[in-house]
């Protein structure tokens, strides 16, 4: 019992140590005063000055955001939409292609997206002529391609554990279609919906490949330009960049996680 | 005390007028040869079936018999494969569960978790376009009627079961449905709440006079709460009737074995006269005799069933030729008001017998592996060829 537990112990010191010493390192040495990311040199907050001197950071900083929430938003209408033909729907032509063509982003490499998604694109402008030039409206198109995934997966099993005489107790109280969807059937799946959309988001804002394959000189994201800096060697106001957004989503989460606290009974 | 007589002492089916019998009323409800089949599975068999207006009509049977598909075709959330439904003369063929003159109370209860208890109960009042206020009052007076006055700002997981049930039964009473639907209301009650909530249900569907249909597969509940029971079994009707008639006459070995608990004997007609019958049965090892007229004919095969209650188990052996077996106790269960005997006869069959306790000490009292001889009354049984 005592070994056991001393091994569950040093299990989860390392589990710890894992996942979060890169990060604690990071946020350290987002305080160097070198120049020189892995010497330290003593406190400082200039890193985070030069940051937000930095247009470029700044621009592509909003960029992403603007395209994480847009595309999360998105997804979250057509990924509930797609969730709810899936569970609600008993048999038609052609449901389990949309069912397998739903989860394919899942399975499928961030570069065959990538690739199919540009050849779609270039293969629409020479049709259609839009979209004339890619940047942001592509890589918004492209994110939610993929978010869309992810929420109706999450939504759908929600969905399909939700008791379905709640619908039928909306009708029968002489609700028609419409109104039990929105009246009853949203407001049960809200939880489902709420974490969809963080999780659009943050794989929105996360995504570096579909993004470089889509976007052009019009839209930068951050990843893309974190990712060219580095390449030219990792200057320490990156680490400043990473160490506030790490902040935000820790404060995200934990909003999320005391809102959405399981009530009694459910 | 039994519903029927409960029923005309309140009369909601007033003193004892019972359409069913005298016909002079319409039907309210006219189910006419109704199937409905899930690909190969038939659910519902040809059902038809006649009910009238303000009854409290329980459709019984066990699980998976149809009587929920039925319940939901009513409602209109099931089309029947073919036949017609018609309530209060309007066929219910093209109309939307949110059309419909009935209301259903979900074996779930299927309360909106997001909503309040008040909330809940007005959501029906506001969809047909009441005014807030005046839906709001109506919900303080229907939460008056179910006892729930103070737990109008709760959320359904802050009640309890018992309260829950009486938030669904608000919920499906407050448009005033022509028709109440319920599927095992009281299935998710403990039972000491079960029967105070049965006399409860019986009292607020006579107050308000609404016709109710209960789906339950509990047949004392079904005996307590309904004017009529349609026994059901795989997909059809068996045998629709009056409590009492169902228990005391029931028309076959399913209806006979599946409400309250019966002695079957086999046998064939040994004398087949106008005003008695008899029947050999070498599973009860005497003669029956049957002091009144049965239609059948000399040899055929029938079976005669009897209430455990309806046997007296004695020490002495009785007087007469015919109606007494005699066997050894095989096991007792004394259940403080009564106690039931298995007794294993001469044939090797084991029947049951209950006898009340009415004496607190018997000197006279039937114990294990005594001999005993069970007798019963001409007409205490039932004969049955089906």
């Amino acid at each position: 019992m005592k070994k056991s537990l001393s091994f569950a112990s040093v299990a989860t010191f390392l589990g710890f140590v894992f996942l979060y010493a890169p990060i604690v390192s990071l946020i350290i040495f987002s305080f160097n005063k070198s120049k020189l990311v892995t010497v330290w040199a003593g406190f400082s907050t200039k890193w985070y000055v030069k940051l937000f001197q930095d247009p470029q950071i700044l621009a592509a900083a909003w960029v992403s955001l603007k395209v994480a929430f847009i595309s999360a938003s998105l997804a979250i209408v057509l990924g509930t939409l797609a969730a709810y033909v899936l569970v609600r729907f008993r048999r038609f032509v052609g449901k389990n292609l949309l069912s397998g063509m739903i989860s394919a982003p899942l399975v499928m490499p961030d570069v065959i997206i990538g690739l199919s998604l540009l050849l779609l694109f270039i293969s629409m402008k020479s049709f259609f002529g839009w979209p004339a030039e890619r940047g942001m409206v592509t890589i918004i198109i492209a994110h939610t391609t993929f978010c869309m995934a992810y929420v109706a997966v999450v939504v759908q099993s929600r969905l399909s554990n939700m008791d379905q005489s709640l619908e039928e107790a909306a009708l029968d109280l002489g609700a028609k279609p419409v109104r039990v969807f929105f009246d009853i059937t949203l407001p049960v799946i809200a939880p489902a919906l709420v974490s969809g959309w963080l999780l659009s988001f943050t794989l929105s804002l996360d995504d570096l490949v579909i993004a470089s394959f889509v976007t052009g000189p019009g839209a930068t994201t951050l990843p893309i330009v974190i990712f060219s800096k580095v390449r030219l060697g990792v200057s320490p106001d990156i680490n400043a960049l990473a160490t506030i957004i790490i902040l935000v989503v820790a404060a995200g989460v934990l909003i999320a996680a005391t809102k959405m606290k399981p009530k009694k009974g459910h | 005390m039994n519903a029927s007589t409960q029923k005309n002492i309140n009369g909601s089916i007033a003193g004892g007028a019972k359409p069913w019998v005298s016909q002079d009323q319409e039907p309210f409800i006219r189910i006419n040869n109704l199937t409905k089949k899930f690909g190969d599975f038939t659910a519902v068999d040809n059902v038809s079936l006649d009910i009238y207006r303000e009854e409290l009509f329980c459709l019984l049977g066990g699980s998976g018999c149809g009587k929920s598909t039925l319940l939901r075709m009513l409602a209109g959330f099931e089309a029947p494969t073919s036949g017609t439904i018609m309530i209060d003369g309007q066929d219910m063929a093209n109309v939307a569960p949110f059309d419909r003159p009935t209301n259903m109370m979900f074996q779930s209860y299927a309360l909106f978790p997001h909503m309040s208890v008040e909330k809940n109960v007005a959501y029906g009042l506001l969809r047909d376009g009441m005014r807030k206020r005046e839906a709001f009052e109506q919900v303080g007076e229907m939460l008056k009627l179910v006892q729930l006055q103070d737990f109008a700002k709760r959320k359904p997981d802050q009640l309890s079961g018992g309260q829950r049930q009486r938030v669904a039964l608000a919920r499906s009473l407050i448009k005033k449905p022509k028709l109440l639907l319920l599927d095992e209301p009281l299935g998710a009650l403990d039972k000491k709440l079960r029967e105070e909530t049965q006399f409860e249900l019986i009292n607020i569907q006579e107050s308000l006079g609404v016709t109710f249909i209960v789906v339950t597969h509990d047949q004392e509940e079904a005996m307590t709460l309904s004017t009529r029971i349609g026994v059901m079994n795989e997909g059809e009707i068996i045998q629709v009737g009056e409590p009492r008639e169902i228990y005391e006459f029931p028309q076959s070995k399913f209806v006979a074995d599946f409400i309250g608990s019966v002695n079957i004997f086999e046998g064939r007609v040994s004398d087949d006269a106008t005003d008695y019958v008899r029947i050999k049965s070498s599973e009860a090892d005497c003669e029956i005799h049957i002091s009144h007229g049965v239609s059948c004919s000399e040899n055929q095969k029938l079976w005669f069933a009897i209430r455990p209650e309806k046997l007296e188990v004695t020490h002495k052996k009785p007087r007469g030729k015919f109606n007494w077996v005699c066997g050894l106790v095989d096991e007792i269960a004394y259940q403080g008001n009564l106690s039931v005997y298995r007794i294993k006869l001469t044939s090797g069959k084991i029947i049951r017998v209950t006898k009340s306790n009415r004496l607190r000490h018997n000197e006279d009292e039937i114990t294990w592996d005594d001999k005993v001889y069970v007798s019963w009354e001409d007409a205490a049984g039932v004969v049955l060829t089906q």
